[in-house]
């Protein structure tokens, strides 16, 4: 090719290309009597599990809403639906995905993706094209302080996950003799964004208390074995050990605790629900606190779905093989409802409208209240913690929601 | 780190557990290394997916558990599922890339690794599972030191099969036939041996033993579809240290990472373990070079 066929070439590329940019979206997707949203999710790769929940809970929510009429505003009542891509865990497929949601496709209104760090990459796109996105599964407290104004999370956000722990060990410290400031920390915390925000919401209640942090190791991302981390636990004798490791994490801490007989008055950890830990590891589980953004134990309802036990029963009887609903699904579903309620009050169907409507949010939903800060995350809806007492989850903390007061200390391992 | 060395050196107590766990967990990492060596020395292939071998070797003691079968049967059966695998990749793809550059031979690895990733994926779902042996732990010096018993069933498994390979290397024909293919494959053809057969048996040999790698790595710690490469990075290392085709030393070379590893690990923190191992590596890639260097030296 010549140097000026090249250039002729590029130039036709060149305007091509921005005459797309100029079109801007294609129709609004709103047809007739349905309103659809859009989301990419992971049904293949690495998240496809938590990507079938997260599925599964947007489809309870439409097929809910639908049956019960819809959605009404500005006198018309509509229909929901969902129109999904998958994003094969990869961010970079993400991205092009939300492109295509948006500008072929014409969707106004998406859905999150499942996890933080796919959320945080699809999260500018939908921002450059003024799309209000509603997300239930990106939890990374980096998400909320890039000024996004149009990314709203149901869910609470990292650095709340574990702290709750730290304060139900003060309260208890008198049971092992001690006083809260006497209390010493172990944290074993996975080198990625998700745990290390856990980690920083930790150690700023551990200063509150002035607790001693004895053990910080940073878990490598290729996981597989923890005896380093545990024999230091032997040695220094923590009363507290905190892990966040994904699923890997928390099935790989409860195995080798138990392998090594490592004694420690308290676990608290992440991802014991997808971990299966209660089914995997009957007993050795046991009096492990597990970090959950919901229990279908709580007193949360709306008009939908009715109370959080009546959505479990419902999300059980509508899908194979769940035995507990994961909270990833609870908080998918819980982010329909925000969609529902916002066009609902919404001046009209445009984006921006649309996206000051869920500004205003102020809502009791089956997953609990729902109230956006400035940043986007939800700041009404608290963290909580259950611990495994003879296989059963039993939320202990907070204190509004304990059904039972927390085992503690756990017993030494010649004692089980 | 300071205040770690410090423990150490209150309760050396602890340097006995380290070391213990350490030698133990490197038994293991030594069955998938057998392979890697085996392969490189023989076929001069770096396989890459050495790591998923062992997650499927998992895989598939996990789902035999999980019908019913008893956990340590799945060390065999990985064993005999994880041969037939590795024939059939041999036969599909090893045998197309086995004369050619070392380069084409790692990409087709790779992609094979790949490949294995997503199929565990969509036939296991990406959870991470986990086979109870049933067996406890010993206990020694006041209970202090805790002696996992399944990982010394590693360590024996890890010690005799590495005894079966050299007896089998050195006294049967077909183990006869695979070093001399080793050692000048042109020659051994045209005496007669069939190095076609050689090499698939080879390949499928490797994957076999860490399928049994595998059913130990699931009873020990777990499994997950996509945790293969620290599996081929492990066994890439001490196969490095311990050189090509000298299986005794990669036995030695397993077990002292192994050991390195675990005080890396208590000593500079976890993030930091395979950071010191790497380091490890190029130390002794510089020491060795410089070695040789003063060797030919002499030579000249």
């Amino acid at each position: 090719m010549s140097t000026k066929t090249k250039f002729i070439a590029t130039l036709a590329m060149a305007v091509a290309t921005t005459g797309l940019l100029v079109a801007g979206p294609a129709q609004a997707k709103v047809e007739g009597d349905t309103i659809t949203l859009g989301a990419a999710l992971s049904f293949t790769g690495k998240y496809s599990t938590a990507g079938k929940h997260t599925k599964n809970g947007y489809d309870l929510a439409v097929k809910k809403i639908n049956e019960k009429g819809g959605v009404t505003t500005g006198g018309k009542t509509y229909k929901l639906a969902i129109k999904y891509y998958d994003d094969e865990s990869t961010p970079a497929r993400g991205v092009q995905l939300v492109e295509r949601l948006i500008k072929q496709d014409g969707i106004q209104y998406m859905l999150g993706p499942y996890g933080s760090g796919l959320t945080k990459a699809m999260a500018p796109v939908s921002e450059k094209y003024g799309i209000p996105m509603v997300e239930g599964n990106g939890a990374s407290r980096s998400l909320f302080n890039k000024g996004y104004k149009y990314l709203f999370a149901v869910l609470s956000t990292t650095e709340q996950y574990l702290a709750e722990s730290i304060k139900l060990a003060a309260a208890n410290a008198s049971k092992i003799g001690k006083k809260p400031n006497e209390l010493k920390v172990a944290l074993a915390m996975e080198n990625d964004p998700f745990s290390q925000d856990i980690r920083a919401g930790v150690l700023d209640d551990a200063k509150k208390f002035d607790m001693k942090i004895v053990i910080d190791d940073k878990l490598p991302k290729d996981l597989n074995d923890m005896t380093a981390t545990l024999t230091k636990v032997k040695a220094l004798k923590p009363d507290i050990l905190v892990v966040s490791g994904h699923s890997k994490g928390a099935s790989l801490v409860i195995r080798q605790l138990d392998q090594m007989k490592v004694n420690v008055p308290m676990l608290a950890i992440t991802h014991c629900e997808s971990a299966k830990v209660q089914d995997k590891f009957p007993g050795k589980s046991d009096y492990t606190l597990c970090a959950t953004q919901w229990a279908a134990t709580m007193a949360y309802s709306d008009k939908w779905f009715g109370t959080a036990a009546q959505y479990a029963e419902l999300f059980r009887a509508t899908y194979d093989g769940y035995t507990v609903v994961p909270y990833q699904a609870a908080e998918s579903t819980a982010s329909v409802l925000v969609y529902a309620d916002a066009l609902e009050r919404a001046k009209s169907l445009s984006p921006d409208d649309v996206r000051d409507a869920l500004a205003a949010t102020n809502m009791k939903t089956f997953y609990g209240p729902i109230k956006f800060s400035a940043a986007g995350n939800n700041t009404a809806k608290p963290m909580a913690l259950r611990q495994i007492i003879n296989g059963k989850y039993v939320v202990v903390a907070p204190a509004k929601w304990a059904e039972k007061p927390v085992l503690f200390p756990m017993p030494t391992w010649d004692k089980r | 780190m300071w205040d770690n060395i410090n423990v150490l050196v209150q309760a050396p107590i602890f340097n006995v557990q380290l070391l213990i766990d350490g030698v133990l967990i490197g038994a293991i990492f030594a069955l998938a290394a057998y392979g890697m060596a085996l392969v490189w020395g023989v076929m001069n292939i770096i396989n890459i997916a050495q790591g998923e071998f062992v997650i499927l070797g998992g895989f598939v003691t996990w789902w035999f558990t999980v019908q019913g079968m008893n956990p340590f049967l799945g060390i065999p059966v990985s064993f005999a599922v994880l041969f037939v695998v590795g024939w059939i990749i041999y036969k599909i793809v090893i045998r197309r890339v086995v004369d050619q550059d070392l380069f084409i031979s790692i990409l087709a690895t790779f992609g094979i690794s790949i490949l294995l990733q997503q199929l565990m994926n969509v036939m296991f779902d990406s959870d991470v599972q986990t086979v109870e042996s049933g067996l406890g732990t010993y206990f020694m010096f006041d209970d202090t030191v805790t002696i996992t018993e399944i990982k010394v069933v590693g360590f024996v498994l890890a010690l005799v099969l590495g005894a079966v390979i050299v007896t089998f290397m050195t006294k049967s024909k077909l183990g006869q036939a695979i070093r001399a293919t080793a050692q000048n494959a042109r020659a051994a053809r045209i005496l007669g041996i069939n190095t076609d057969r050689v090499y698939a048996v080879t390949y499928s040999l490797n994957a076999a033993i860490c399928g049994a790698a595998g059913a130990l790595v699931v009873m020990t710690w777990n499994v997950q579809a996509f945790q293969g490469l620290a599996y081929t990075v492990r066994s890439f290392m001490i196969v490095v240290v311990a050189g090509v085709g000298n299986l005794p030393a990669v036995v030695v070379s397993a077990l002292g990472l192994g050991a390195l590893e675990n005080f890396a690990g208590f000593i500079l923190g976890s993030e930091f373990q395979m950071a010191f191992i790497f380091s490890l590596l190029v130390v002794i890639l510089v020491w060795r070079n410089f070695r040789l260097k003063k060797h030919r030296q002499v030579l000249r």
